[in-house]
């Protein structure tokens, strides 16, 4: 009698349709406990929407979600007790100081008073910001502002992490620092971690198993390794990725998305 | 580094009541707010000059106007509540601004995941508009103390006269947070924005008397917030001041239209990030 692990995400025929297109299409990812699972795909294939379906931002069409065997619609308080989330966009304000940006949090999240103390100075550790701690967010690098906001969305101990394009617009160093701290976070204290994402270098490196979207459909799901045989002998996930989504071209990708990934891109810059 | 020993979620809900969880939410957007004001007070030093300017200027020289019949108060004297308010008003109008900014950032994305109770979150800005709506009853009231205007100081007569700034600058948010769901862009609001601010300030009591509009316009005032809360301002700030509706039925309308105007922002803030 071997009882299954709940998984940390499963999802039934999720669609979303705005009013002229089908954003996510019927798509039914799961992803397994303390997994790095990495949604590839290029601009506008349905990523965000997705992740927002599943951090209860937006309600879907139809379908159905379990984010830690909670009901993303039936259940919305109960999902958002679990999960930590960081946007595609800045969400630490810059206003405030590091601090003052984790204190806010840890009261929203419901982190017990006598707790708040000690998790927000172990956050600060594990994220490498306890210098800067008193500094004006506004005054802190891209790398830097990245790491805060995992802090942020980690200090209540969330069962599953959302993150939506953690490294855009960083440089390649600070990227690599993003990568080595979420992968610290893992290990420490077992989140399972859902990224998106459209360098294949981030998804090669992070992630467990990747699923890639085009169009709102998962068009193949496996881990790296597995998608590169796909794509034939000795060829590179980027090689993998246009073969499985068959384009070269660039398509997809809002006005709106792209002023939105520029501006960030130019705030973390 | 020492391992990071991950606790229960759940033990951290046991706990705490709903009611003890709501007023930390709440708090911790008003400290936000506050915070981000110790960081820049510059921000209210600029809000200093408009009142400044209504009543130095505006007030001086519309009280030769004999024709204002403003009871037994100087004319003076019935401007400053009006202009406390309005100050106040003004600031608390553009708060939607703020709102569709912090969704453009981000931060309110951060908020709406939190577990953080909606109407916690909607209150709590509204509170930091009230705070910032103190800090222009400081202004006013030591700016009327230098016009020798006939302020009364007794410790309840102060204390209420807070109390209603406060609640005016919530409700004023939050209908400006509510607007701020409704049309979504920083844009649209700078337009509806200036169009709402005006017919506010200019269809209530602040700086003439009802009783001097056309009917239509009466009637707009009368179903204006504004007008109730500088009734309550004028009856409380100024020595031998009075309320034409009772300073009960102001407190009451203002709470009133305060507590709907929160639960429809509860329900509409969600919806700002879709």
């Amino acid at each position: 009698m071997s009882s299954e692990p709940i998984p940390a995400i499963r999802t039934r025929g999720l669609t979303k349709r705005f009013e002229d297109s089908t954003a996510v299409n019927a798509v039914s990812p799961e992803v397994a406990p303390r997994e790095i699972f990495g949604l590839l795909g290029p601009n506008g294939a349905g990523k965000s929407t997705l992740i927002k379906i599943l951090t209860t931002l937006l309600p879907p069409t139809s379908g159905q979600a379990w984010v830690a065997g909670y009901d993303v619609t039936r259940q919305p308080a109960r999902v958002r007790r679990v999960i930590g989330y960081v946007p595609q966009m800045l969400s630490a304000d810059g206003a405030l100081t590091g601090y003052e940006n984790l204190l806010v949090s840890a009261r929203l999240y419901n982190v017990p008073r006598r707790e708040r103390e000690r998790r927000i100075q172990e956050a600060l550790d594990l994220m490498s910001l306890r210098d800067a701690a008193g500094n004006l967010v506004r005054e802190y690098s891209g790398g830097m502002i990245r790491r805060l906001e995992i802090a942020q969305s980690t200090l209540h101990r969330p069962a599953v992490l959302f993150m939506d394009e953690p490294t855009v617009g960083l440089d390649p160093v600070a990227r690599e620092a993003v990568w080595e701290h979420v992968e610290e976070l893992r290990r420490l204290l077992q989140t399972t971690i859902l990224i998106t994402t459209h360098y294949m270098d981030e998804a090669e490196h992070l992630c467990d198993r990747v699923a890639i979207l085009d169009e709102g459909k998962i068009v193949a799901a496996g881990s790296p390794a597995q998608l590169k045989a796909q794509a034939g002998p000795a060829a590179t996930l980027e090689e993998a990725f246009i073969h499985l989504t068959g384009s070269h071209i660039e398509s997809g990708g809002s006005y709106r998305d792209v002023r939105r990934t520029r501006r960030t891109a130019q705030r973390l810059g | 580094m020492t391992s990071v020993v991950p606790a229960a979620p759940r033990s951290d809900w046991a706990e705490t009541t709903r009611i003890f969880r709501f007023g930390t939410h709440v708090l911790a957007v008003t400290y936000a707010e506050v915070r981000k004001l110790r960081h820049d007070p510059l921000e209210l030093a600029t809000r200093a000059v408009q009142p400044t300017l209504w009543l130095v200027v505006f007030g001086k020289v519309m009280a030769h106007v004999r024709g204002l019949q403003t009871g037994n108060l100087d004319y003076l004297d019935f401007l400053t509540p009006g202009v406390l308010a309005q100050s106040a008003l003004f600031i608390s109008i553009f708060y939607g601004i703020a709102a569709i900014w912090e969704r453009d950032l981000g931060v309110l994305q951060k908020y709406l995941v939190s577990p953080a109770f909606r109407s916690a979150l909607v209150l709590g800005k509204a509170l930091s508009a009230g705070v910032r709506g103190l800090s222009q009853a400081v202004v006013v009231f030591l700016l009327a103390l230098a016009m020798g205007i006939a302020l009364n100081f007794h410790l309840m007569n102060v204390l209420l006269v807070l109390v209603l700034i406060v609640i005016g600058s919530a409700l004023f948010a939050t209908a400006s947070l509510i607007i701020a769901c409704v049309v979504k862009t920083r844009e649209r609001f700078m337009g509806i924005g200036q169009v709402l601010t005006m017919p506010l300030f200019f269809a209530s009591n602040a700086i003439y008397p009802v009783h001097l509009m056309p009917g239509w316009l009466q009637l707009l005032a009368r179903i204006n917030p504004l007008t109730y809360q500088v009734d309550a301002l004028r009856a409380l700030m100024i020595a031998g001041g009075s309320s034409s509706f009772g300073l009960a039925v102001d407190f009451l309308v203002l709470l009133g239209v305060f507590v709907g105007l929160v639960g429809v922002a509860a329900q509409m803030y969600p919806r700002m990030v879709t």
